[in-house]
């Protein structure tokens, strides 16, 4: 036999990464569903409650915590809350009550302009993001007031893509009880969501924080979730170094200003730290779970 | 012989000994009127899985005058039931294990002190617990077992160790949380651990008994999915995923002799030639880095 006579099949491993990422991304929405539903009964009865609060603002995110609650603490145990800011799109209420209405949650709505203004208006100079920060965090006391009210815990609605790039408020929309959604990237949150059938106004939207008049996330951080979840893919869940993700093709600056986001905002992520004067110190050496009540 | 398995796969309140025990006393009188056999608890099945610095307080001597240990061992016989769960062990030192018990007829006939601690990703074992350093099979009535926890049979060599010294019977617990959750229909380390059990029933043509937990602590999600492997690698029971339940099956113990008579792996074994390699592959001049 010659060489040229040995059958050589060529099996192509390399796919398109982008091709890979985004099969690898997809999730199967029924065992999300099921883990996520368990885990809001789960943490809601830990602490002693039956009941959820929720601030609803239109968007995706607070639809599906929305969802994934009412359909395990029941529609009639869910609060939601419309908090609107009088630069509030119109669009953000309409679609908010769409939810209430398709679930039957409870609701009310707290209009948080005149709280936020007594302060803004004191300077007048005030940036939009100090506006924005403002405006969060007195949802946050709006939810934290009305969870004692009505006897809920506050249901976070962070996902994963927000909370690794930092992109919230410190002691606002992360000042929550519990997080159903925060290990889905924007991606999956959408899958999930379309397959629960939250209403198509809200899938279809572009996502917007809404703290001022045609503020869009995409707009604000400088790129799609599309790309950024792709790159925090390979980052965070894959553990590729920034080298190996510009590697496959990816933007040298867009992964490296991607990363630095991240790193920058860890703070958010992680209690505040503690001076360690004595041998046994609150969360350095004293180590209990969370969930540890003692009860 | 035919054997009545019970796989409680339940969820253990983290730190609530007194609770988890009645959980398991409960457990215990239901399989009985189901003619369970042997009934298998998860890892850590008495104390909840991350106790962290609740270790002191959770651990259990695994002796007749403890006042929790007494009452498994009063139950398995009144109900004349084997029983292996889990639990914090401490010894006379202040030293801690995660202890895996299998008691029958009132006796303790084997605590195997888990020998893999695995500290990494999620994981902090080794920061709370000892290491156990036996790997054993013992006889019961329904044949010789062999225990293992969790990380133990990641690792392919204890499996294997039990095989060789007897065990036709291998019970694996664990208090597994829940990951990779991507477009399958199971979770990928979910699929991970049954593709590992299912070969070790086919390469140890053994019976592989599995139990793991479900419920939360703190954000994780343990997956159930308890499961029993025949000696031809097919399983028998599996697919209950998340949810606290008391699955039962009958297993013929039998199949072991006819596995083994079309596949005689064991027969075929050469453990001398493994302890001859491994003497050569462990001696200084092959572990030293080059």
């Amino acid at each position: 036999m010659q060489a040229s006579q040995v059958r050589v099949l060529h099996v192509n491993g390399t796919q398109n990464i982008r091709d890979m990422i985004t099969e690898r991304l997809a999730i199967n929405t029924d065992v999300a569903r099921k883990m996520l539903t368990g885990f809001i009964r789960d943490e809601v009865e830990k602490a002693g409650m039956k009941r959820a609060v929720i601030g609803l603002s239109g968007g995706i995110d607070s639809a599906l915590s929305a969802y994934l609650s009412a359909e395990v603490l029941g529609a009639e145990n869910v609060l939601a809350v419309r908090m609107p800011y009088k630069t509030s799109s119109a669009d953000s209420l309409s679609d908010a009550e769409a939810v209430i209405e398709k679930l039957g949650l409870q609701n009310m709505t707290v209009p948080i302009t005149e709280m936020a203004d007594a302060l803004i208006n004191q300077f007048p100079d005030m940036s939009n993001l100090r506006k924005g920060n403002i405006m969060a965090r007195l949802r946050m006391i709006v939810l934290y007031d009305q969870s004692a009210a009505f006897g809920g815990l506050v249901m976070g609605t962070s996902n994963k893509t927000e909370l690794l790039l930092g992109y919230s408020t410190i002691y606002g929309d992360s000042g929550v009880a519990l997080q159903p959604i925060g290990d889905l990237y924007k991606t999956q949150v959408r899958e999930l969501a379309a397959a629960l059938g939250i209403p198509a106004s809200i899938q279809q939207k572009p996502p917007s924080a809404d703290l001022w008049a045609g503020q869009t996330d995409e707009g604000e951080l400088g790129f799609t979730y599309a790309d950024v979840d792709q790159v925090l893919y390979l980052l965070v869940d894959e553990r590729y170094t920034t080298e190996e993700v510009i590697a496959e093709g990816f933007n040298r600056a867009f992964v490296e200003s991607v990363w630095r986001r991240v790193k920058i905002n860890h703070f958010k992520r992680t209690m505040p730290n503690i001076a360690k004067v004595s041998r046994r110190t609150i969360g350095h050496d004293w180590l209990y779970l969370r969930n540890y009540t003692g009860r | 012989m035919r054997l009545n398995i019970g796989l409680a796969q339940i969820y253990p309140k983290i730190g609530g000994v007194q609770a988890n025990l009645e959980k398991h006393l409960a457990f215990i009188e239901r399989a009985a009127s189901e003619g369970v056999d042997l009934i298998i608890f998860p890892e850590l099945s008495l104390t909840g899985y991350q106790v962290m610095d609740l270790v002191p307080e959770v651990a259990i001597e695994a002796r007749a005058d403890d006042p929790i240990y007494r009452q498994l061992l009063d139950a398995s016989k009144q109900f004349n039931m084997d029983i292996d769960f889990g639990f914090v062990q401490r010894d006379m030192r202040q030293r801690y294990f995660v202890s895996q018990a299998y008691l029958s007829g009132g006796e303790t006939l084997h605590v195997h002190r888990k020998v893999y601690m695995p500290t990494y990703g999620m994981f902090d074992e080794s920061r709370y617990f000892d290491w156990g350093e036996h790997v054993r099979a013992f006889d019961t009535r329904f044949g010789r077992v062999g225990m293992l926890i969790c990380e133990d049979f990641w690792h392919v060599s204890p499996p294997y160790m039990l095989w060789l010294d007897g065990a036709d019977i291998l019970i694996f617990s664990s208090s597994s949380p829940g990951r990779g959750l991507d477009g399958g229909e199971r979770l990928g380390d979910s699929r991970w651990v049954e593709q590992v059990n299912q070969a070790y029933g086919g390469l140890f043509t053994s019976y592989v008994i599995h139990c793991n937990r479900v419920g939360y602590e703190d954000g994780k999600a343990f997956w159930g999915g308890s499961s029993i492997v025949d000696p031809n690698g097919n399983f028998l029971v599996r697919g209950v995923y998340f949810d606290e339940v008391l699955l039962t099956h009958t297993v013929d113990l039998n199949q072991v002799r006819r596995t083994r008579a079309r596949l005689p792996l064991l027969r075929d074994e050469r453990p001398g030639l493994m302890v001859r390699e491994l003497a050569r592959i462990r001696s200084k001049d092959n572990v030293e880095p080059t």
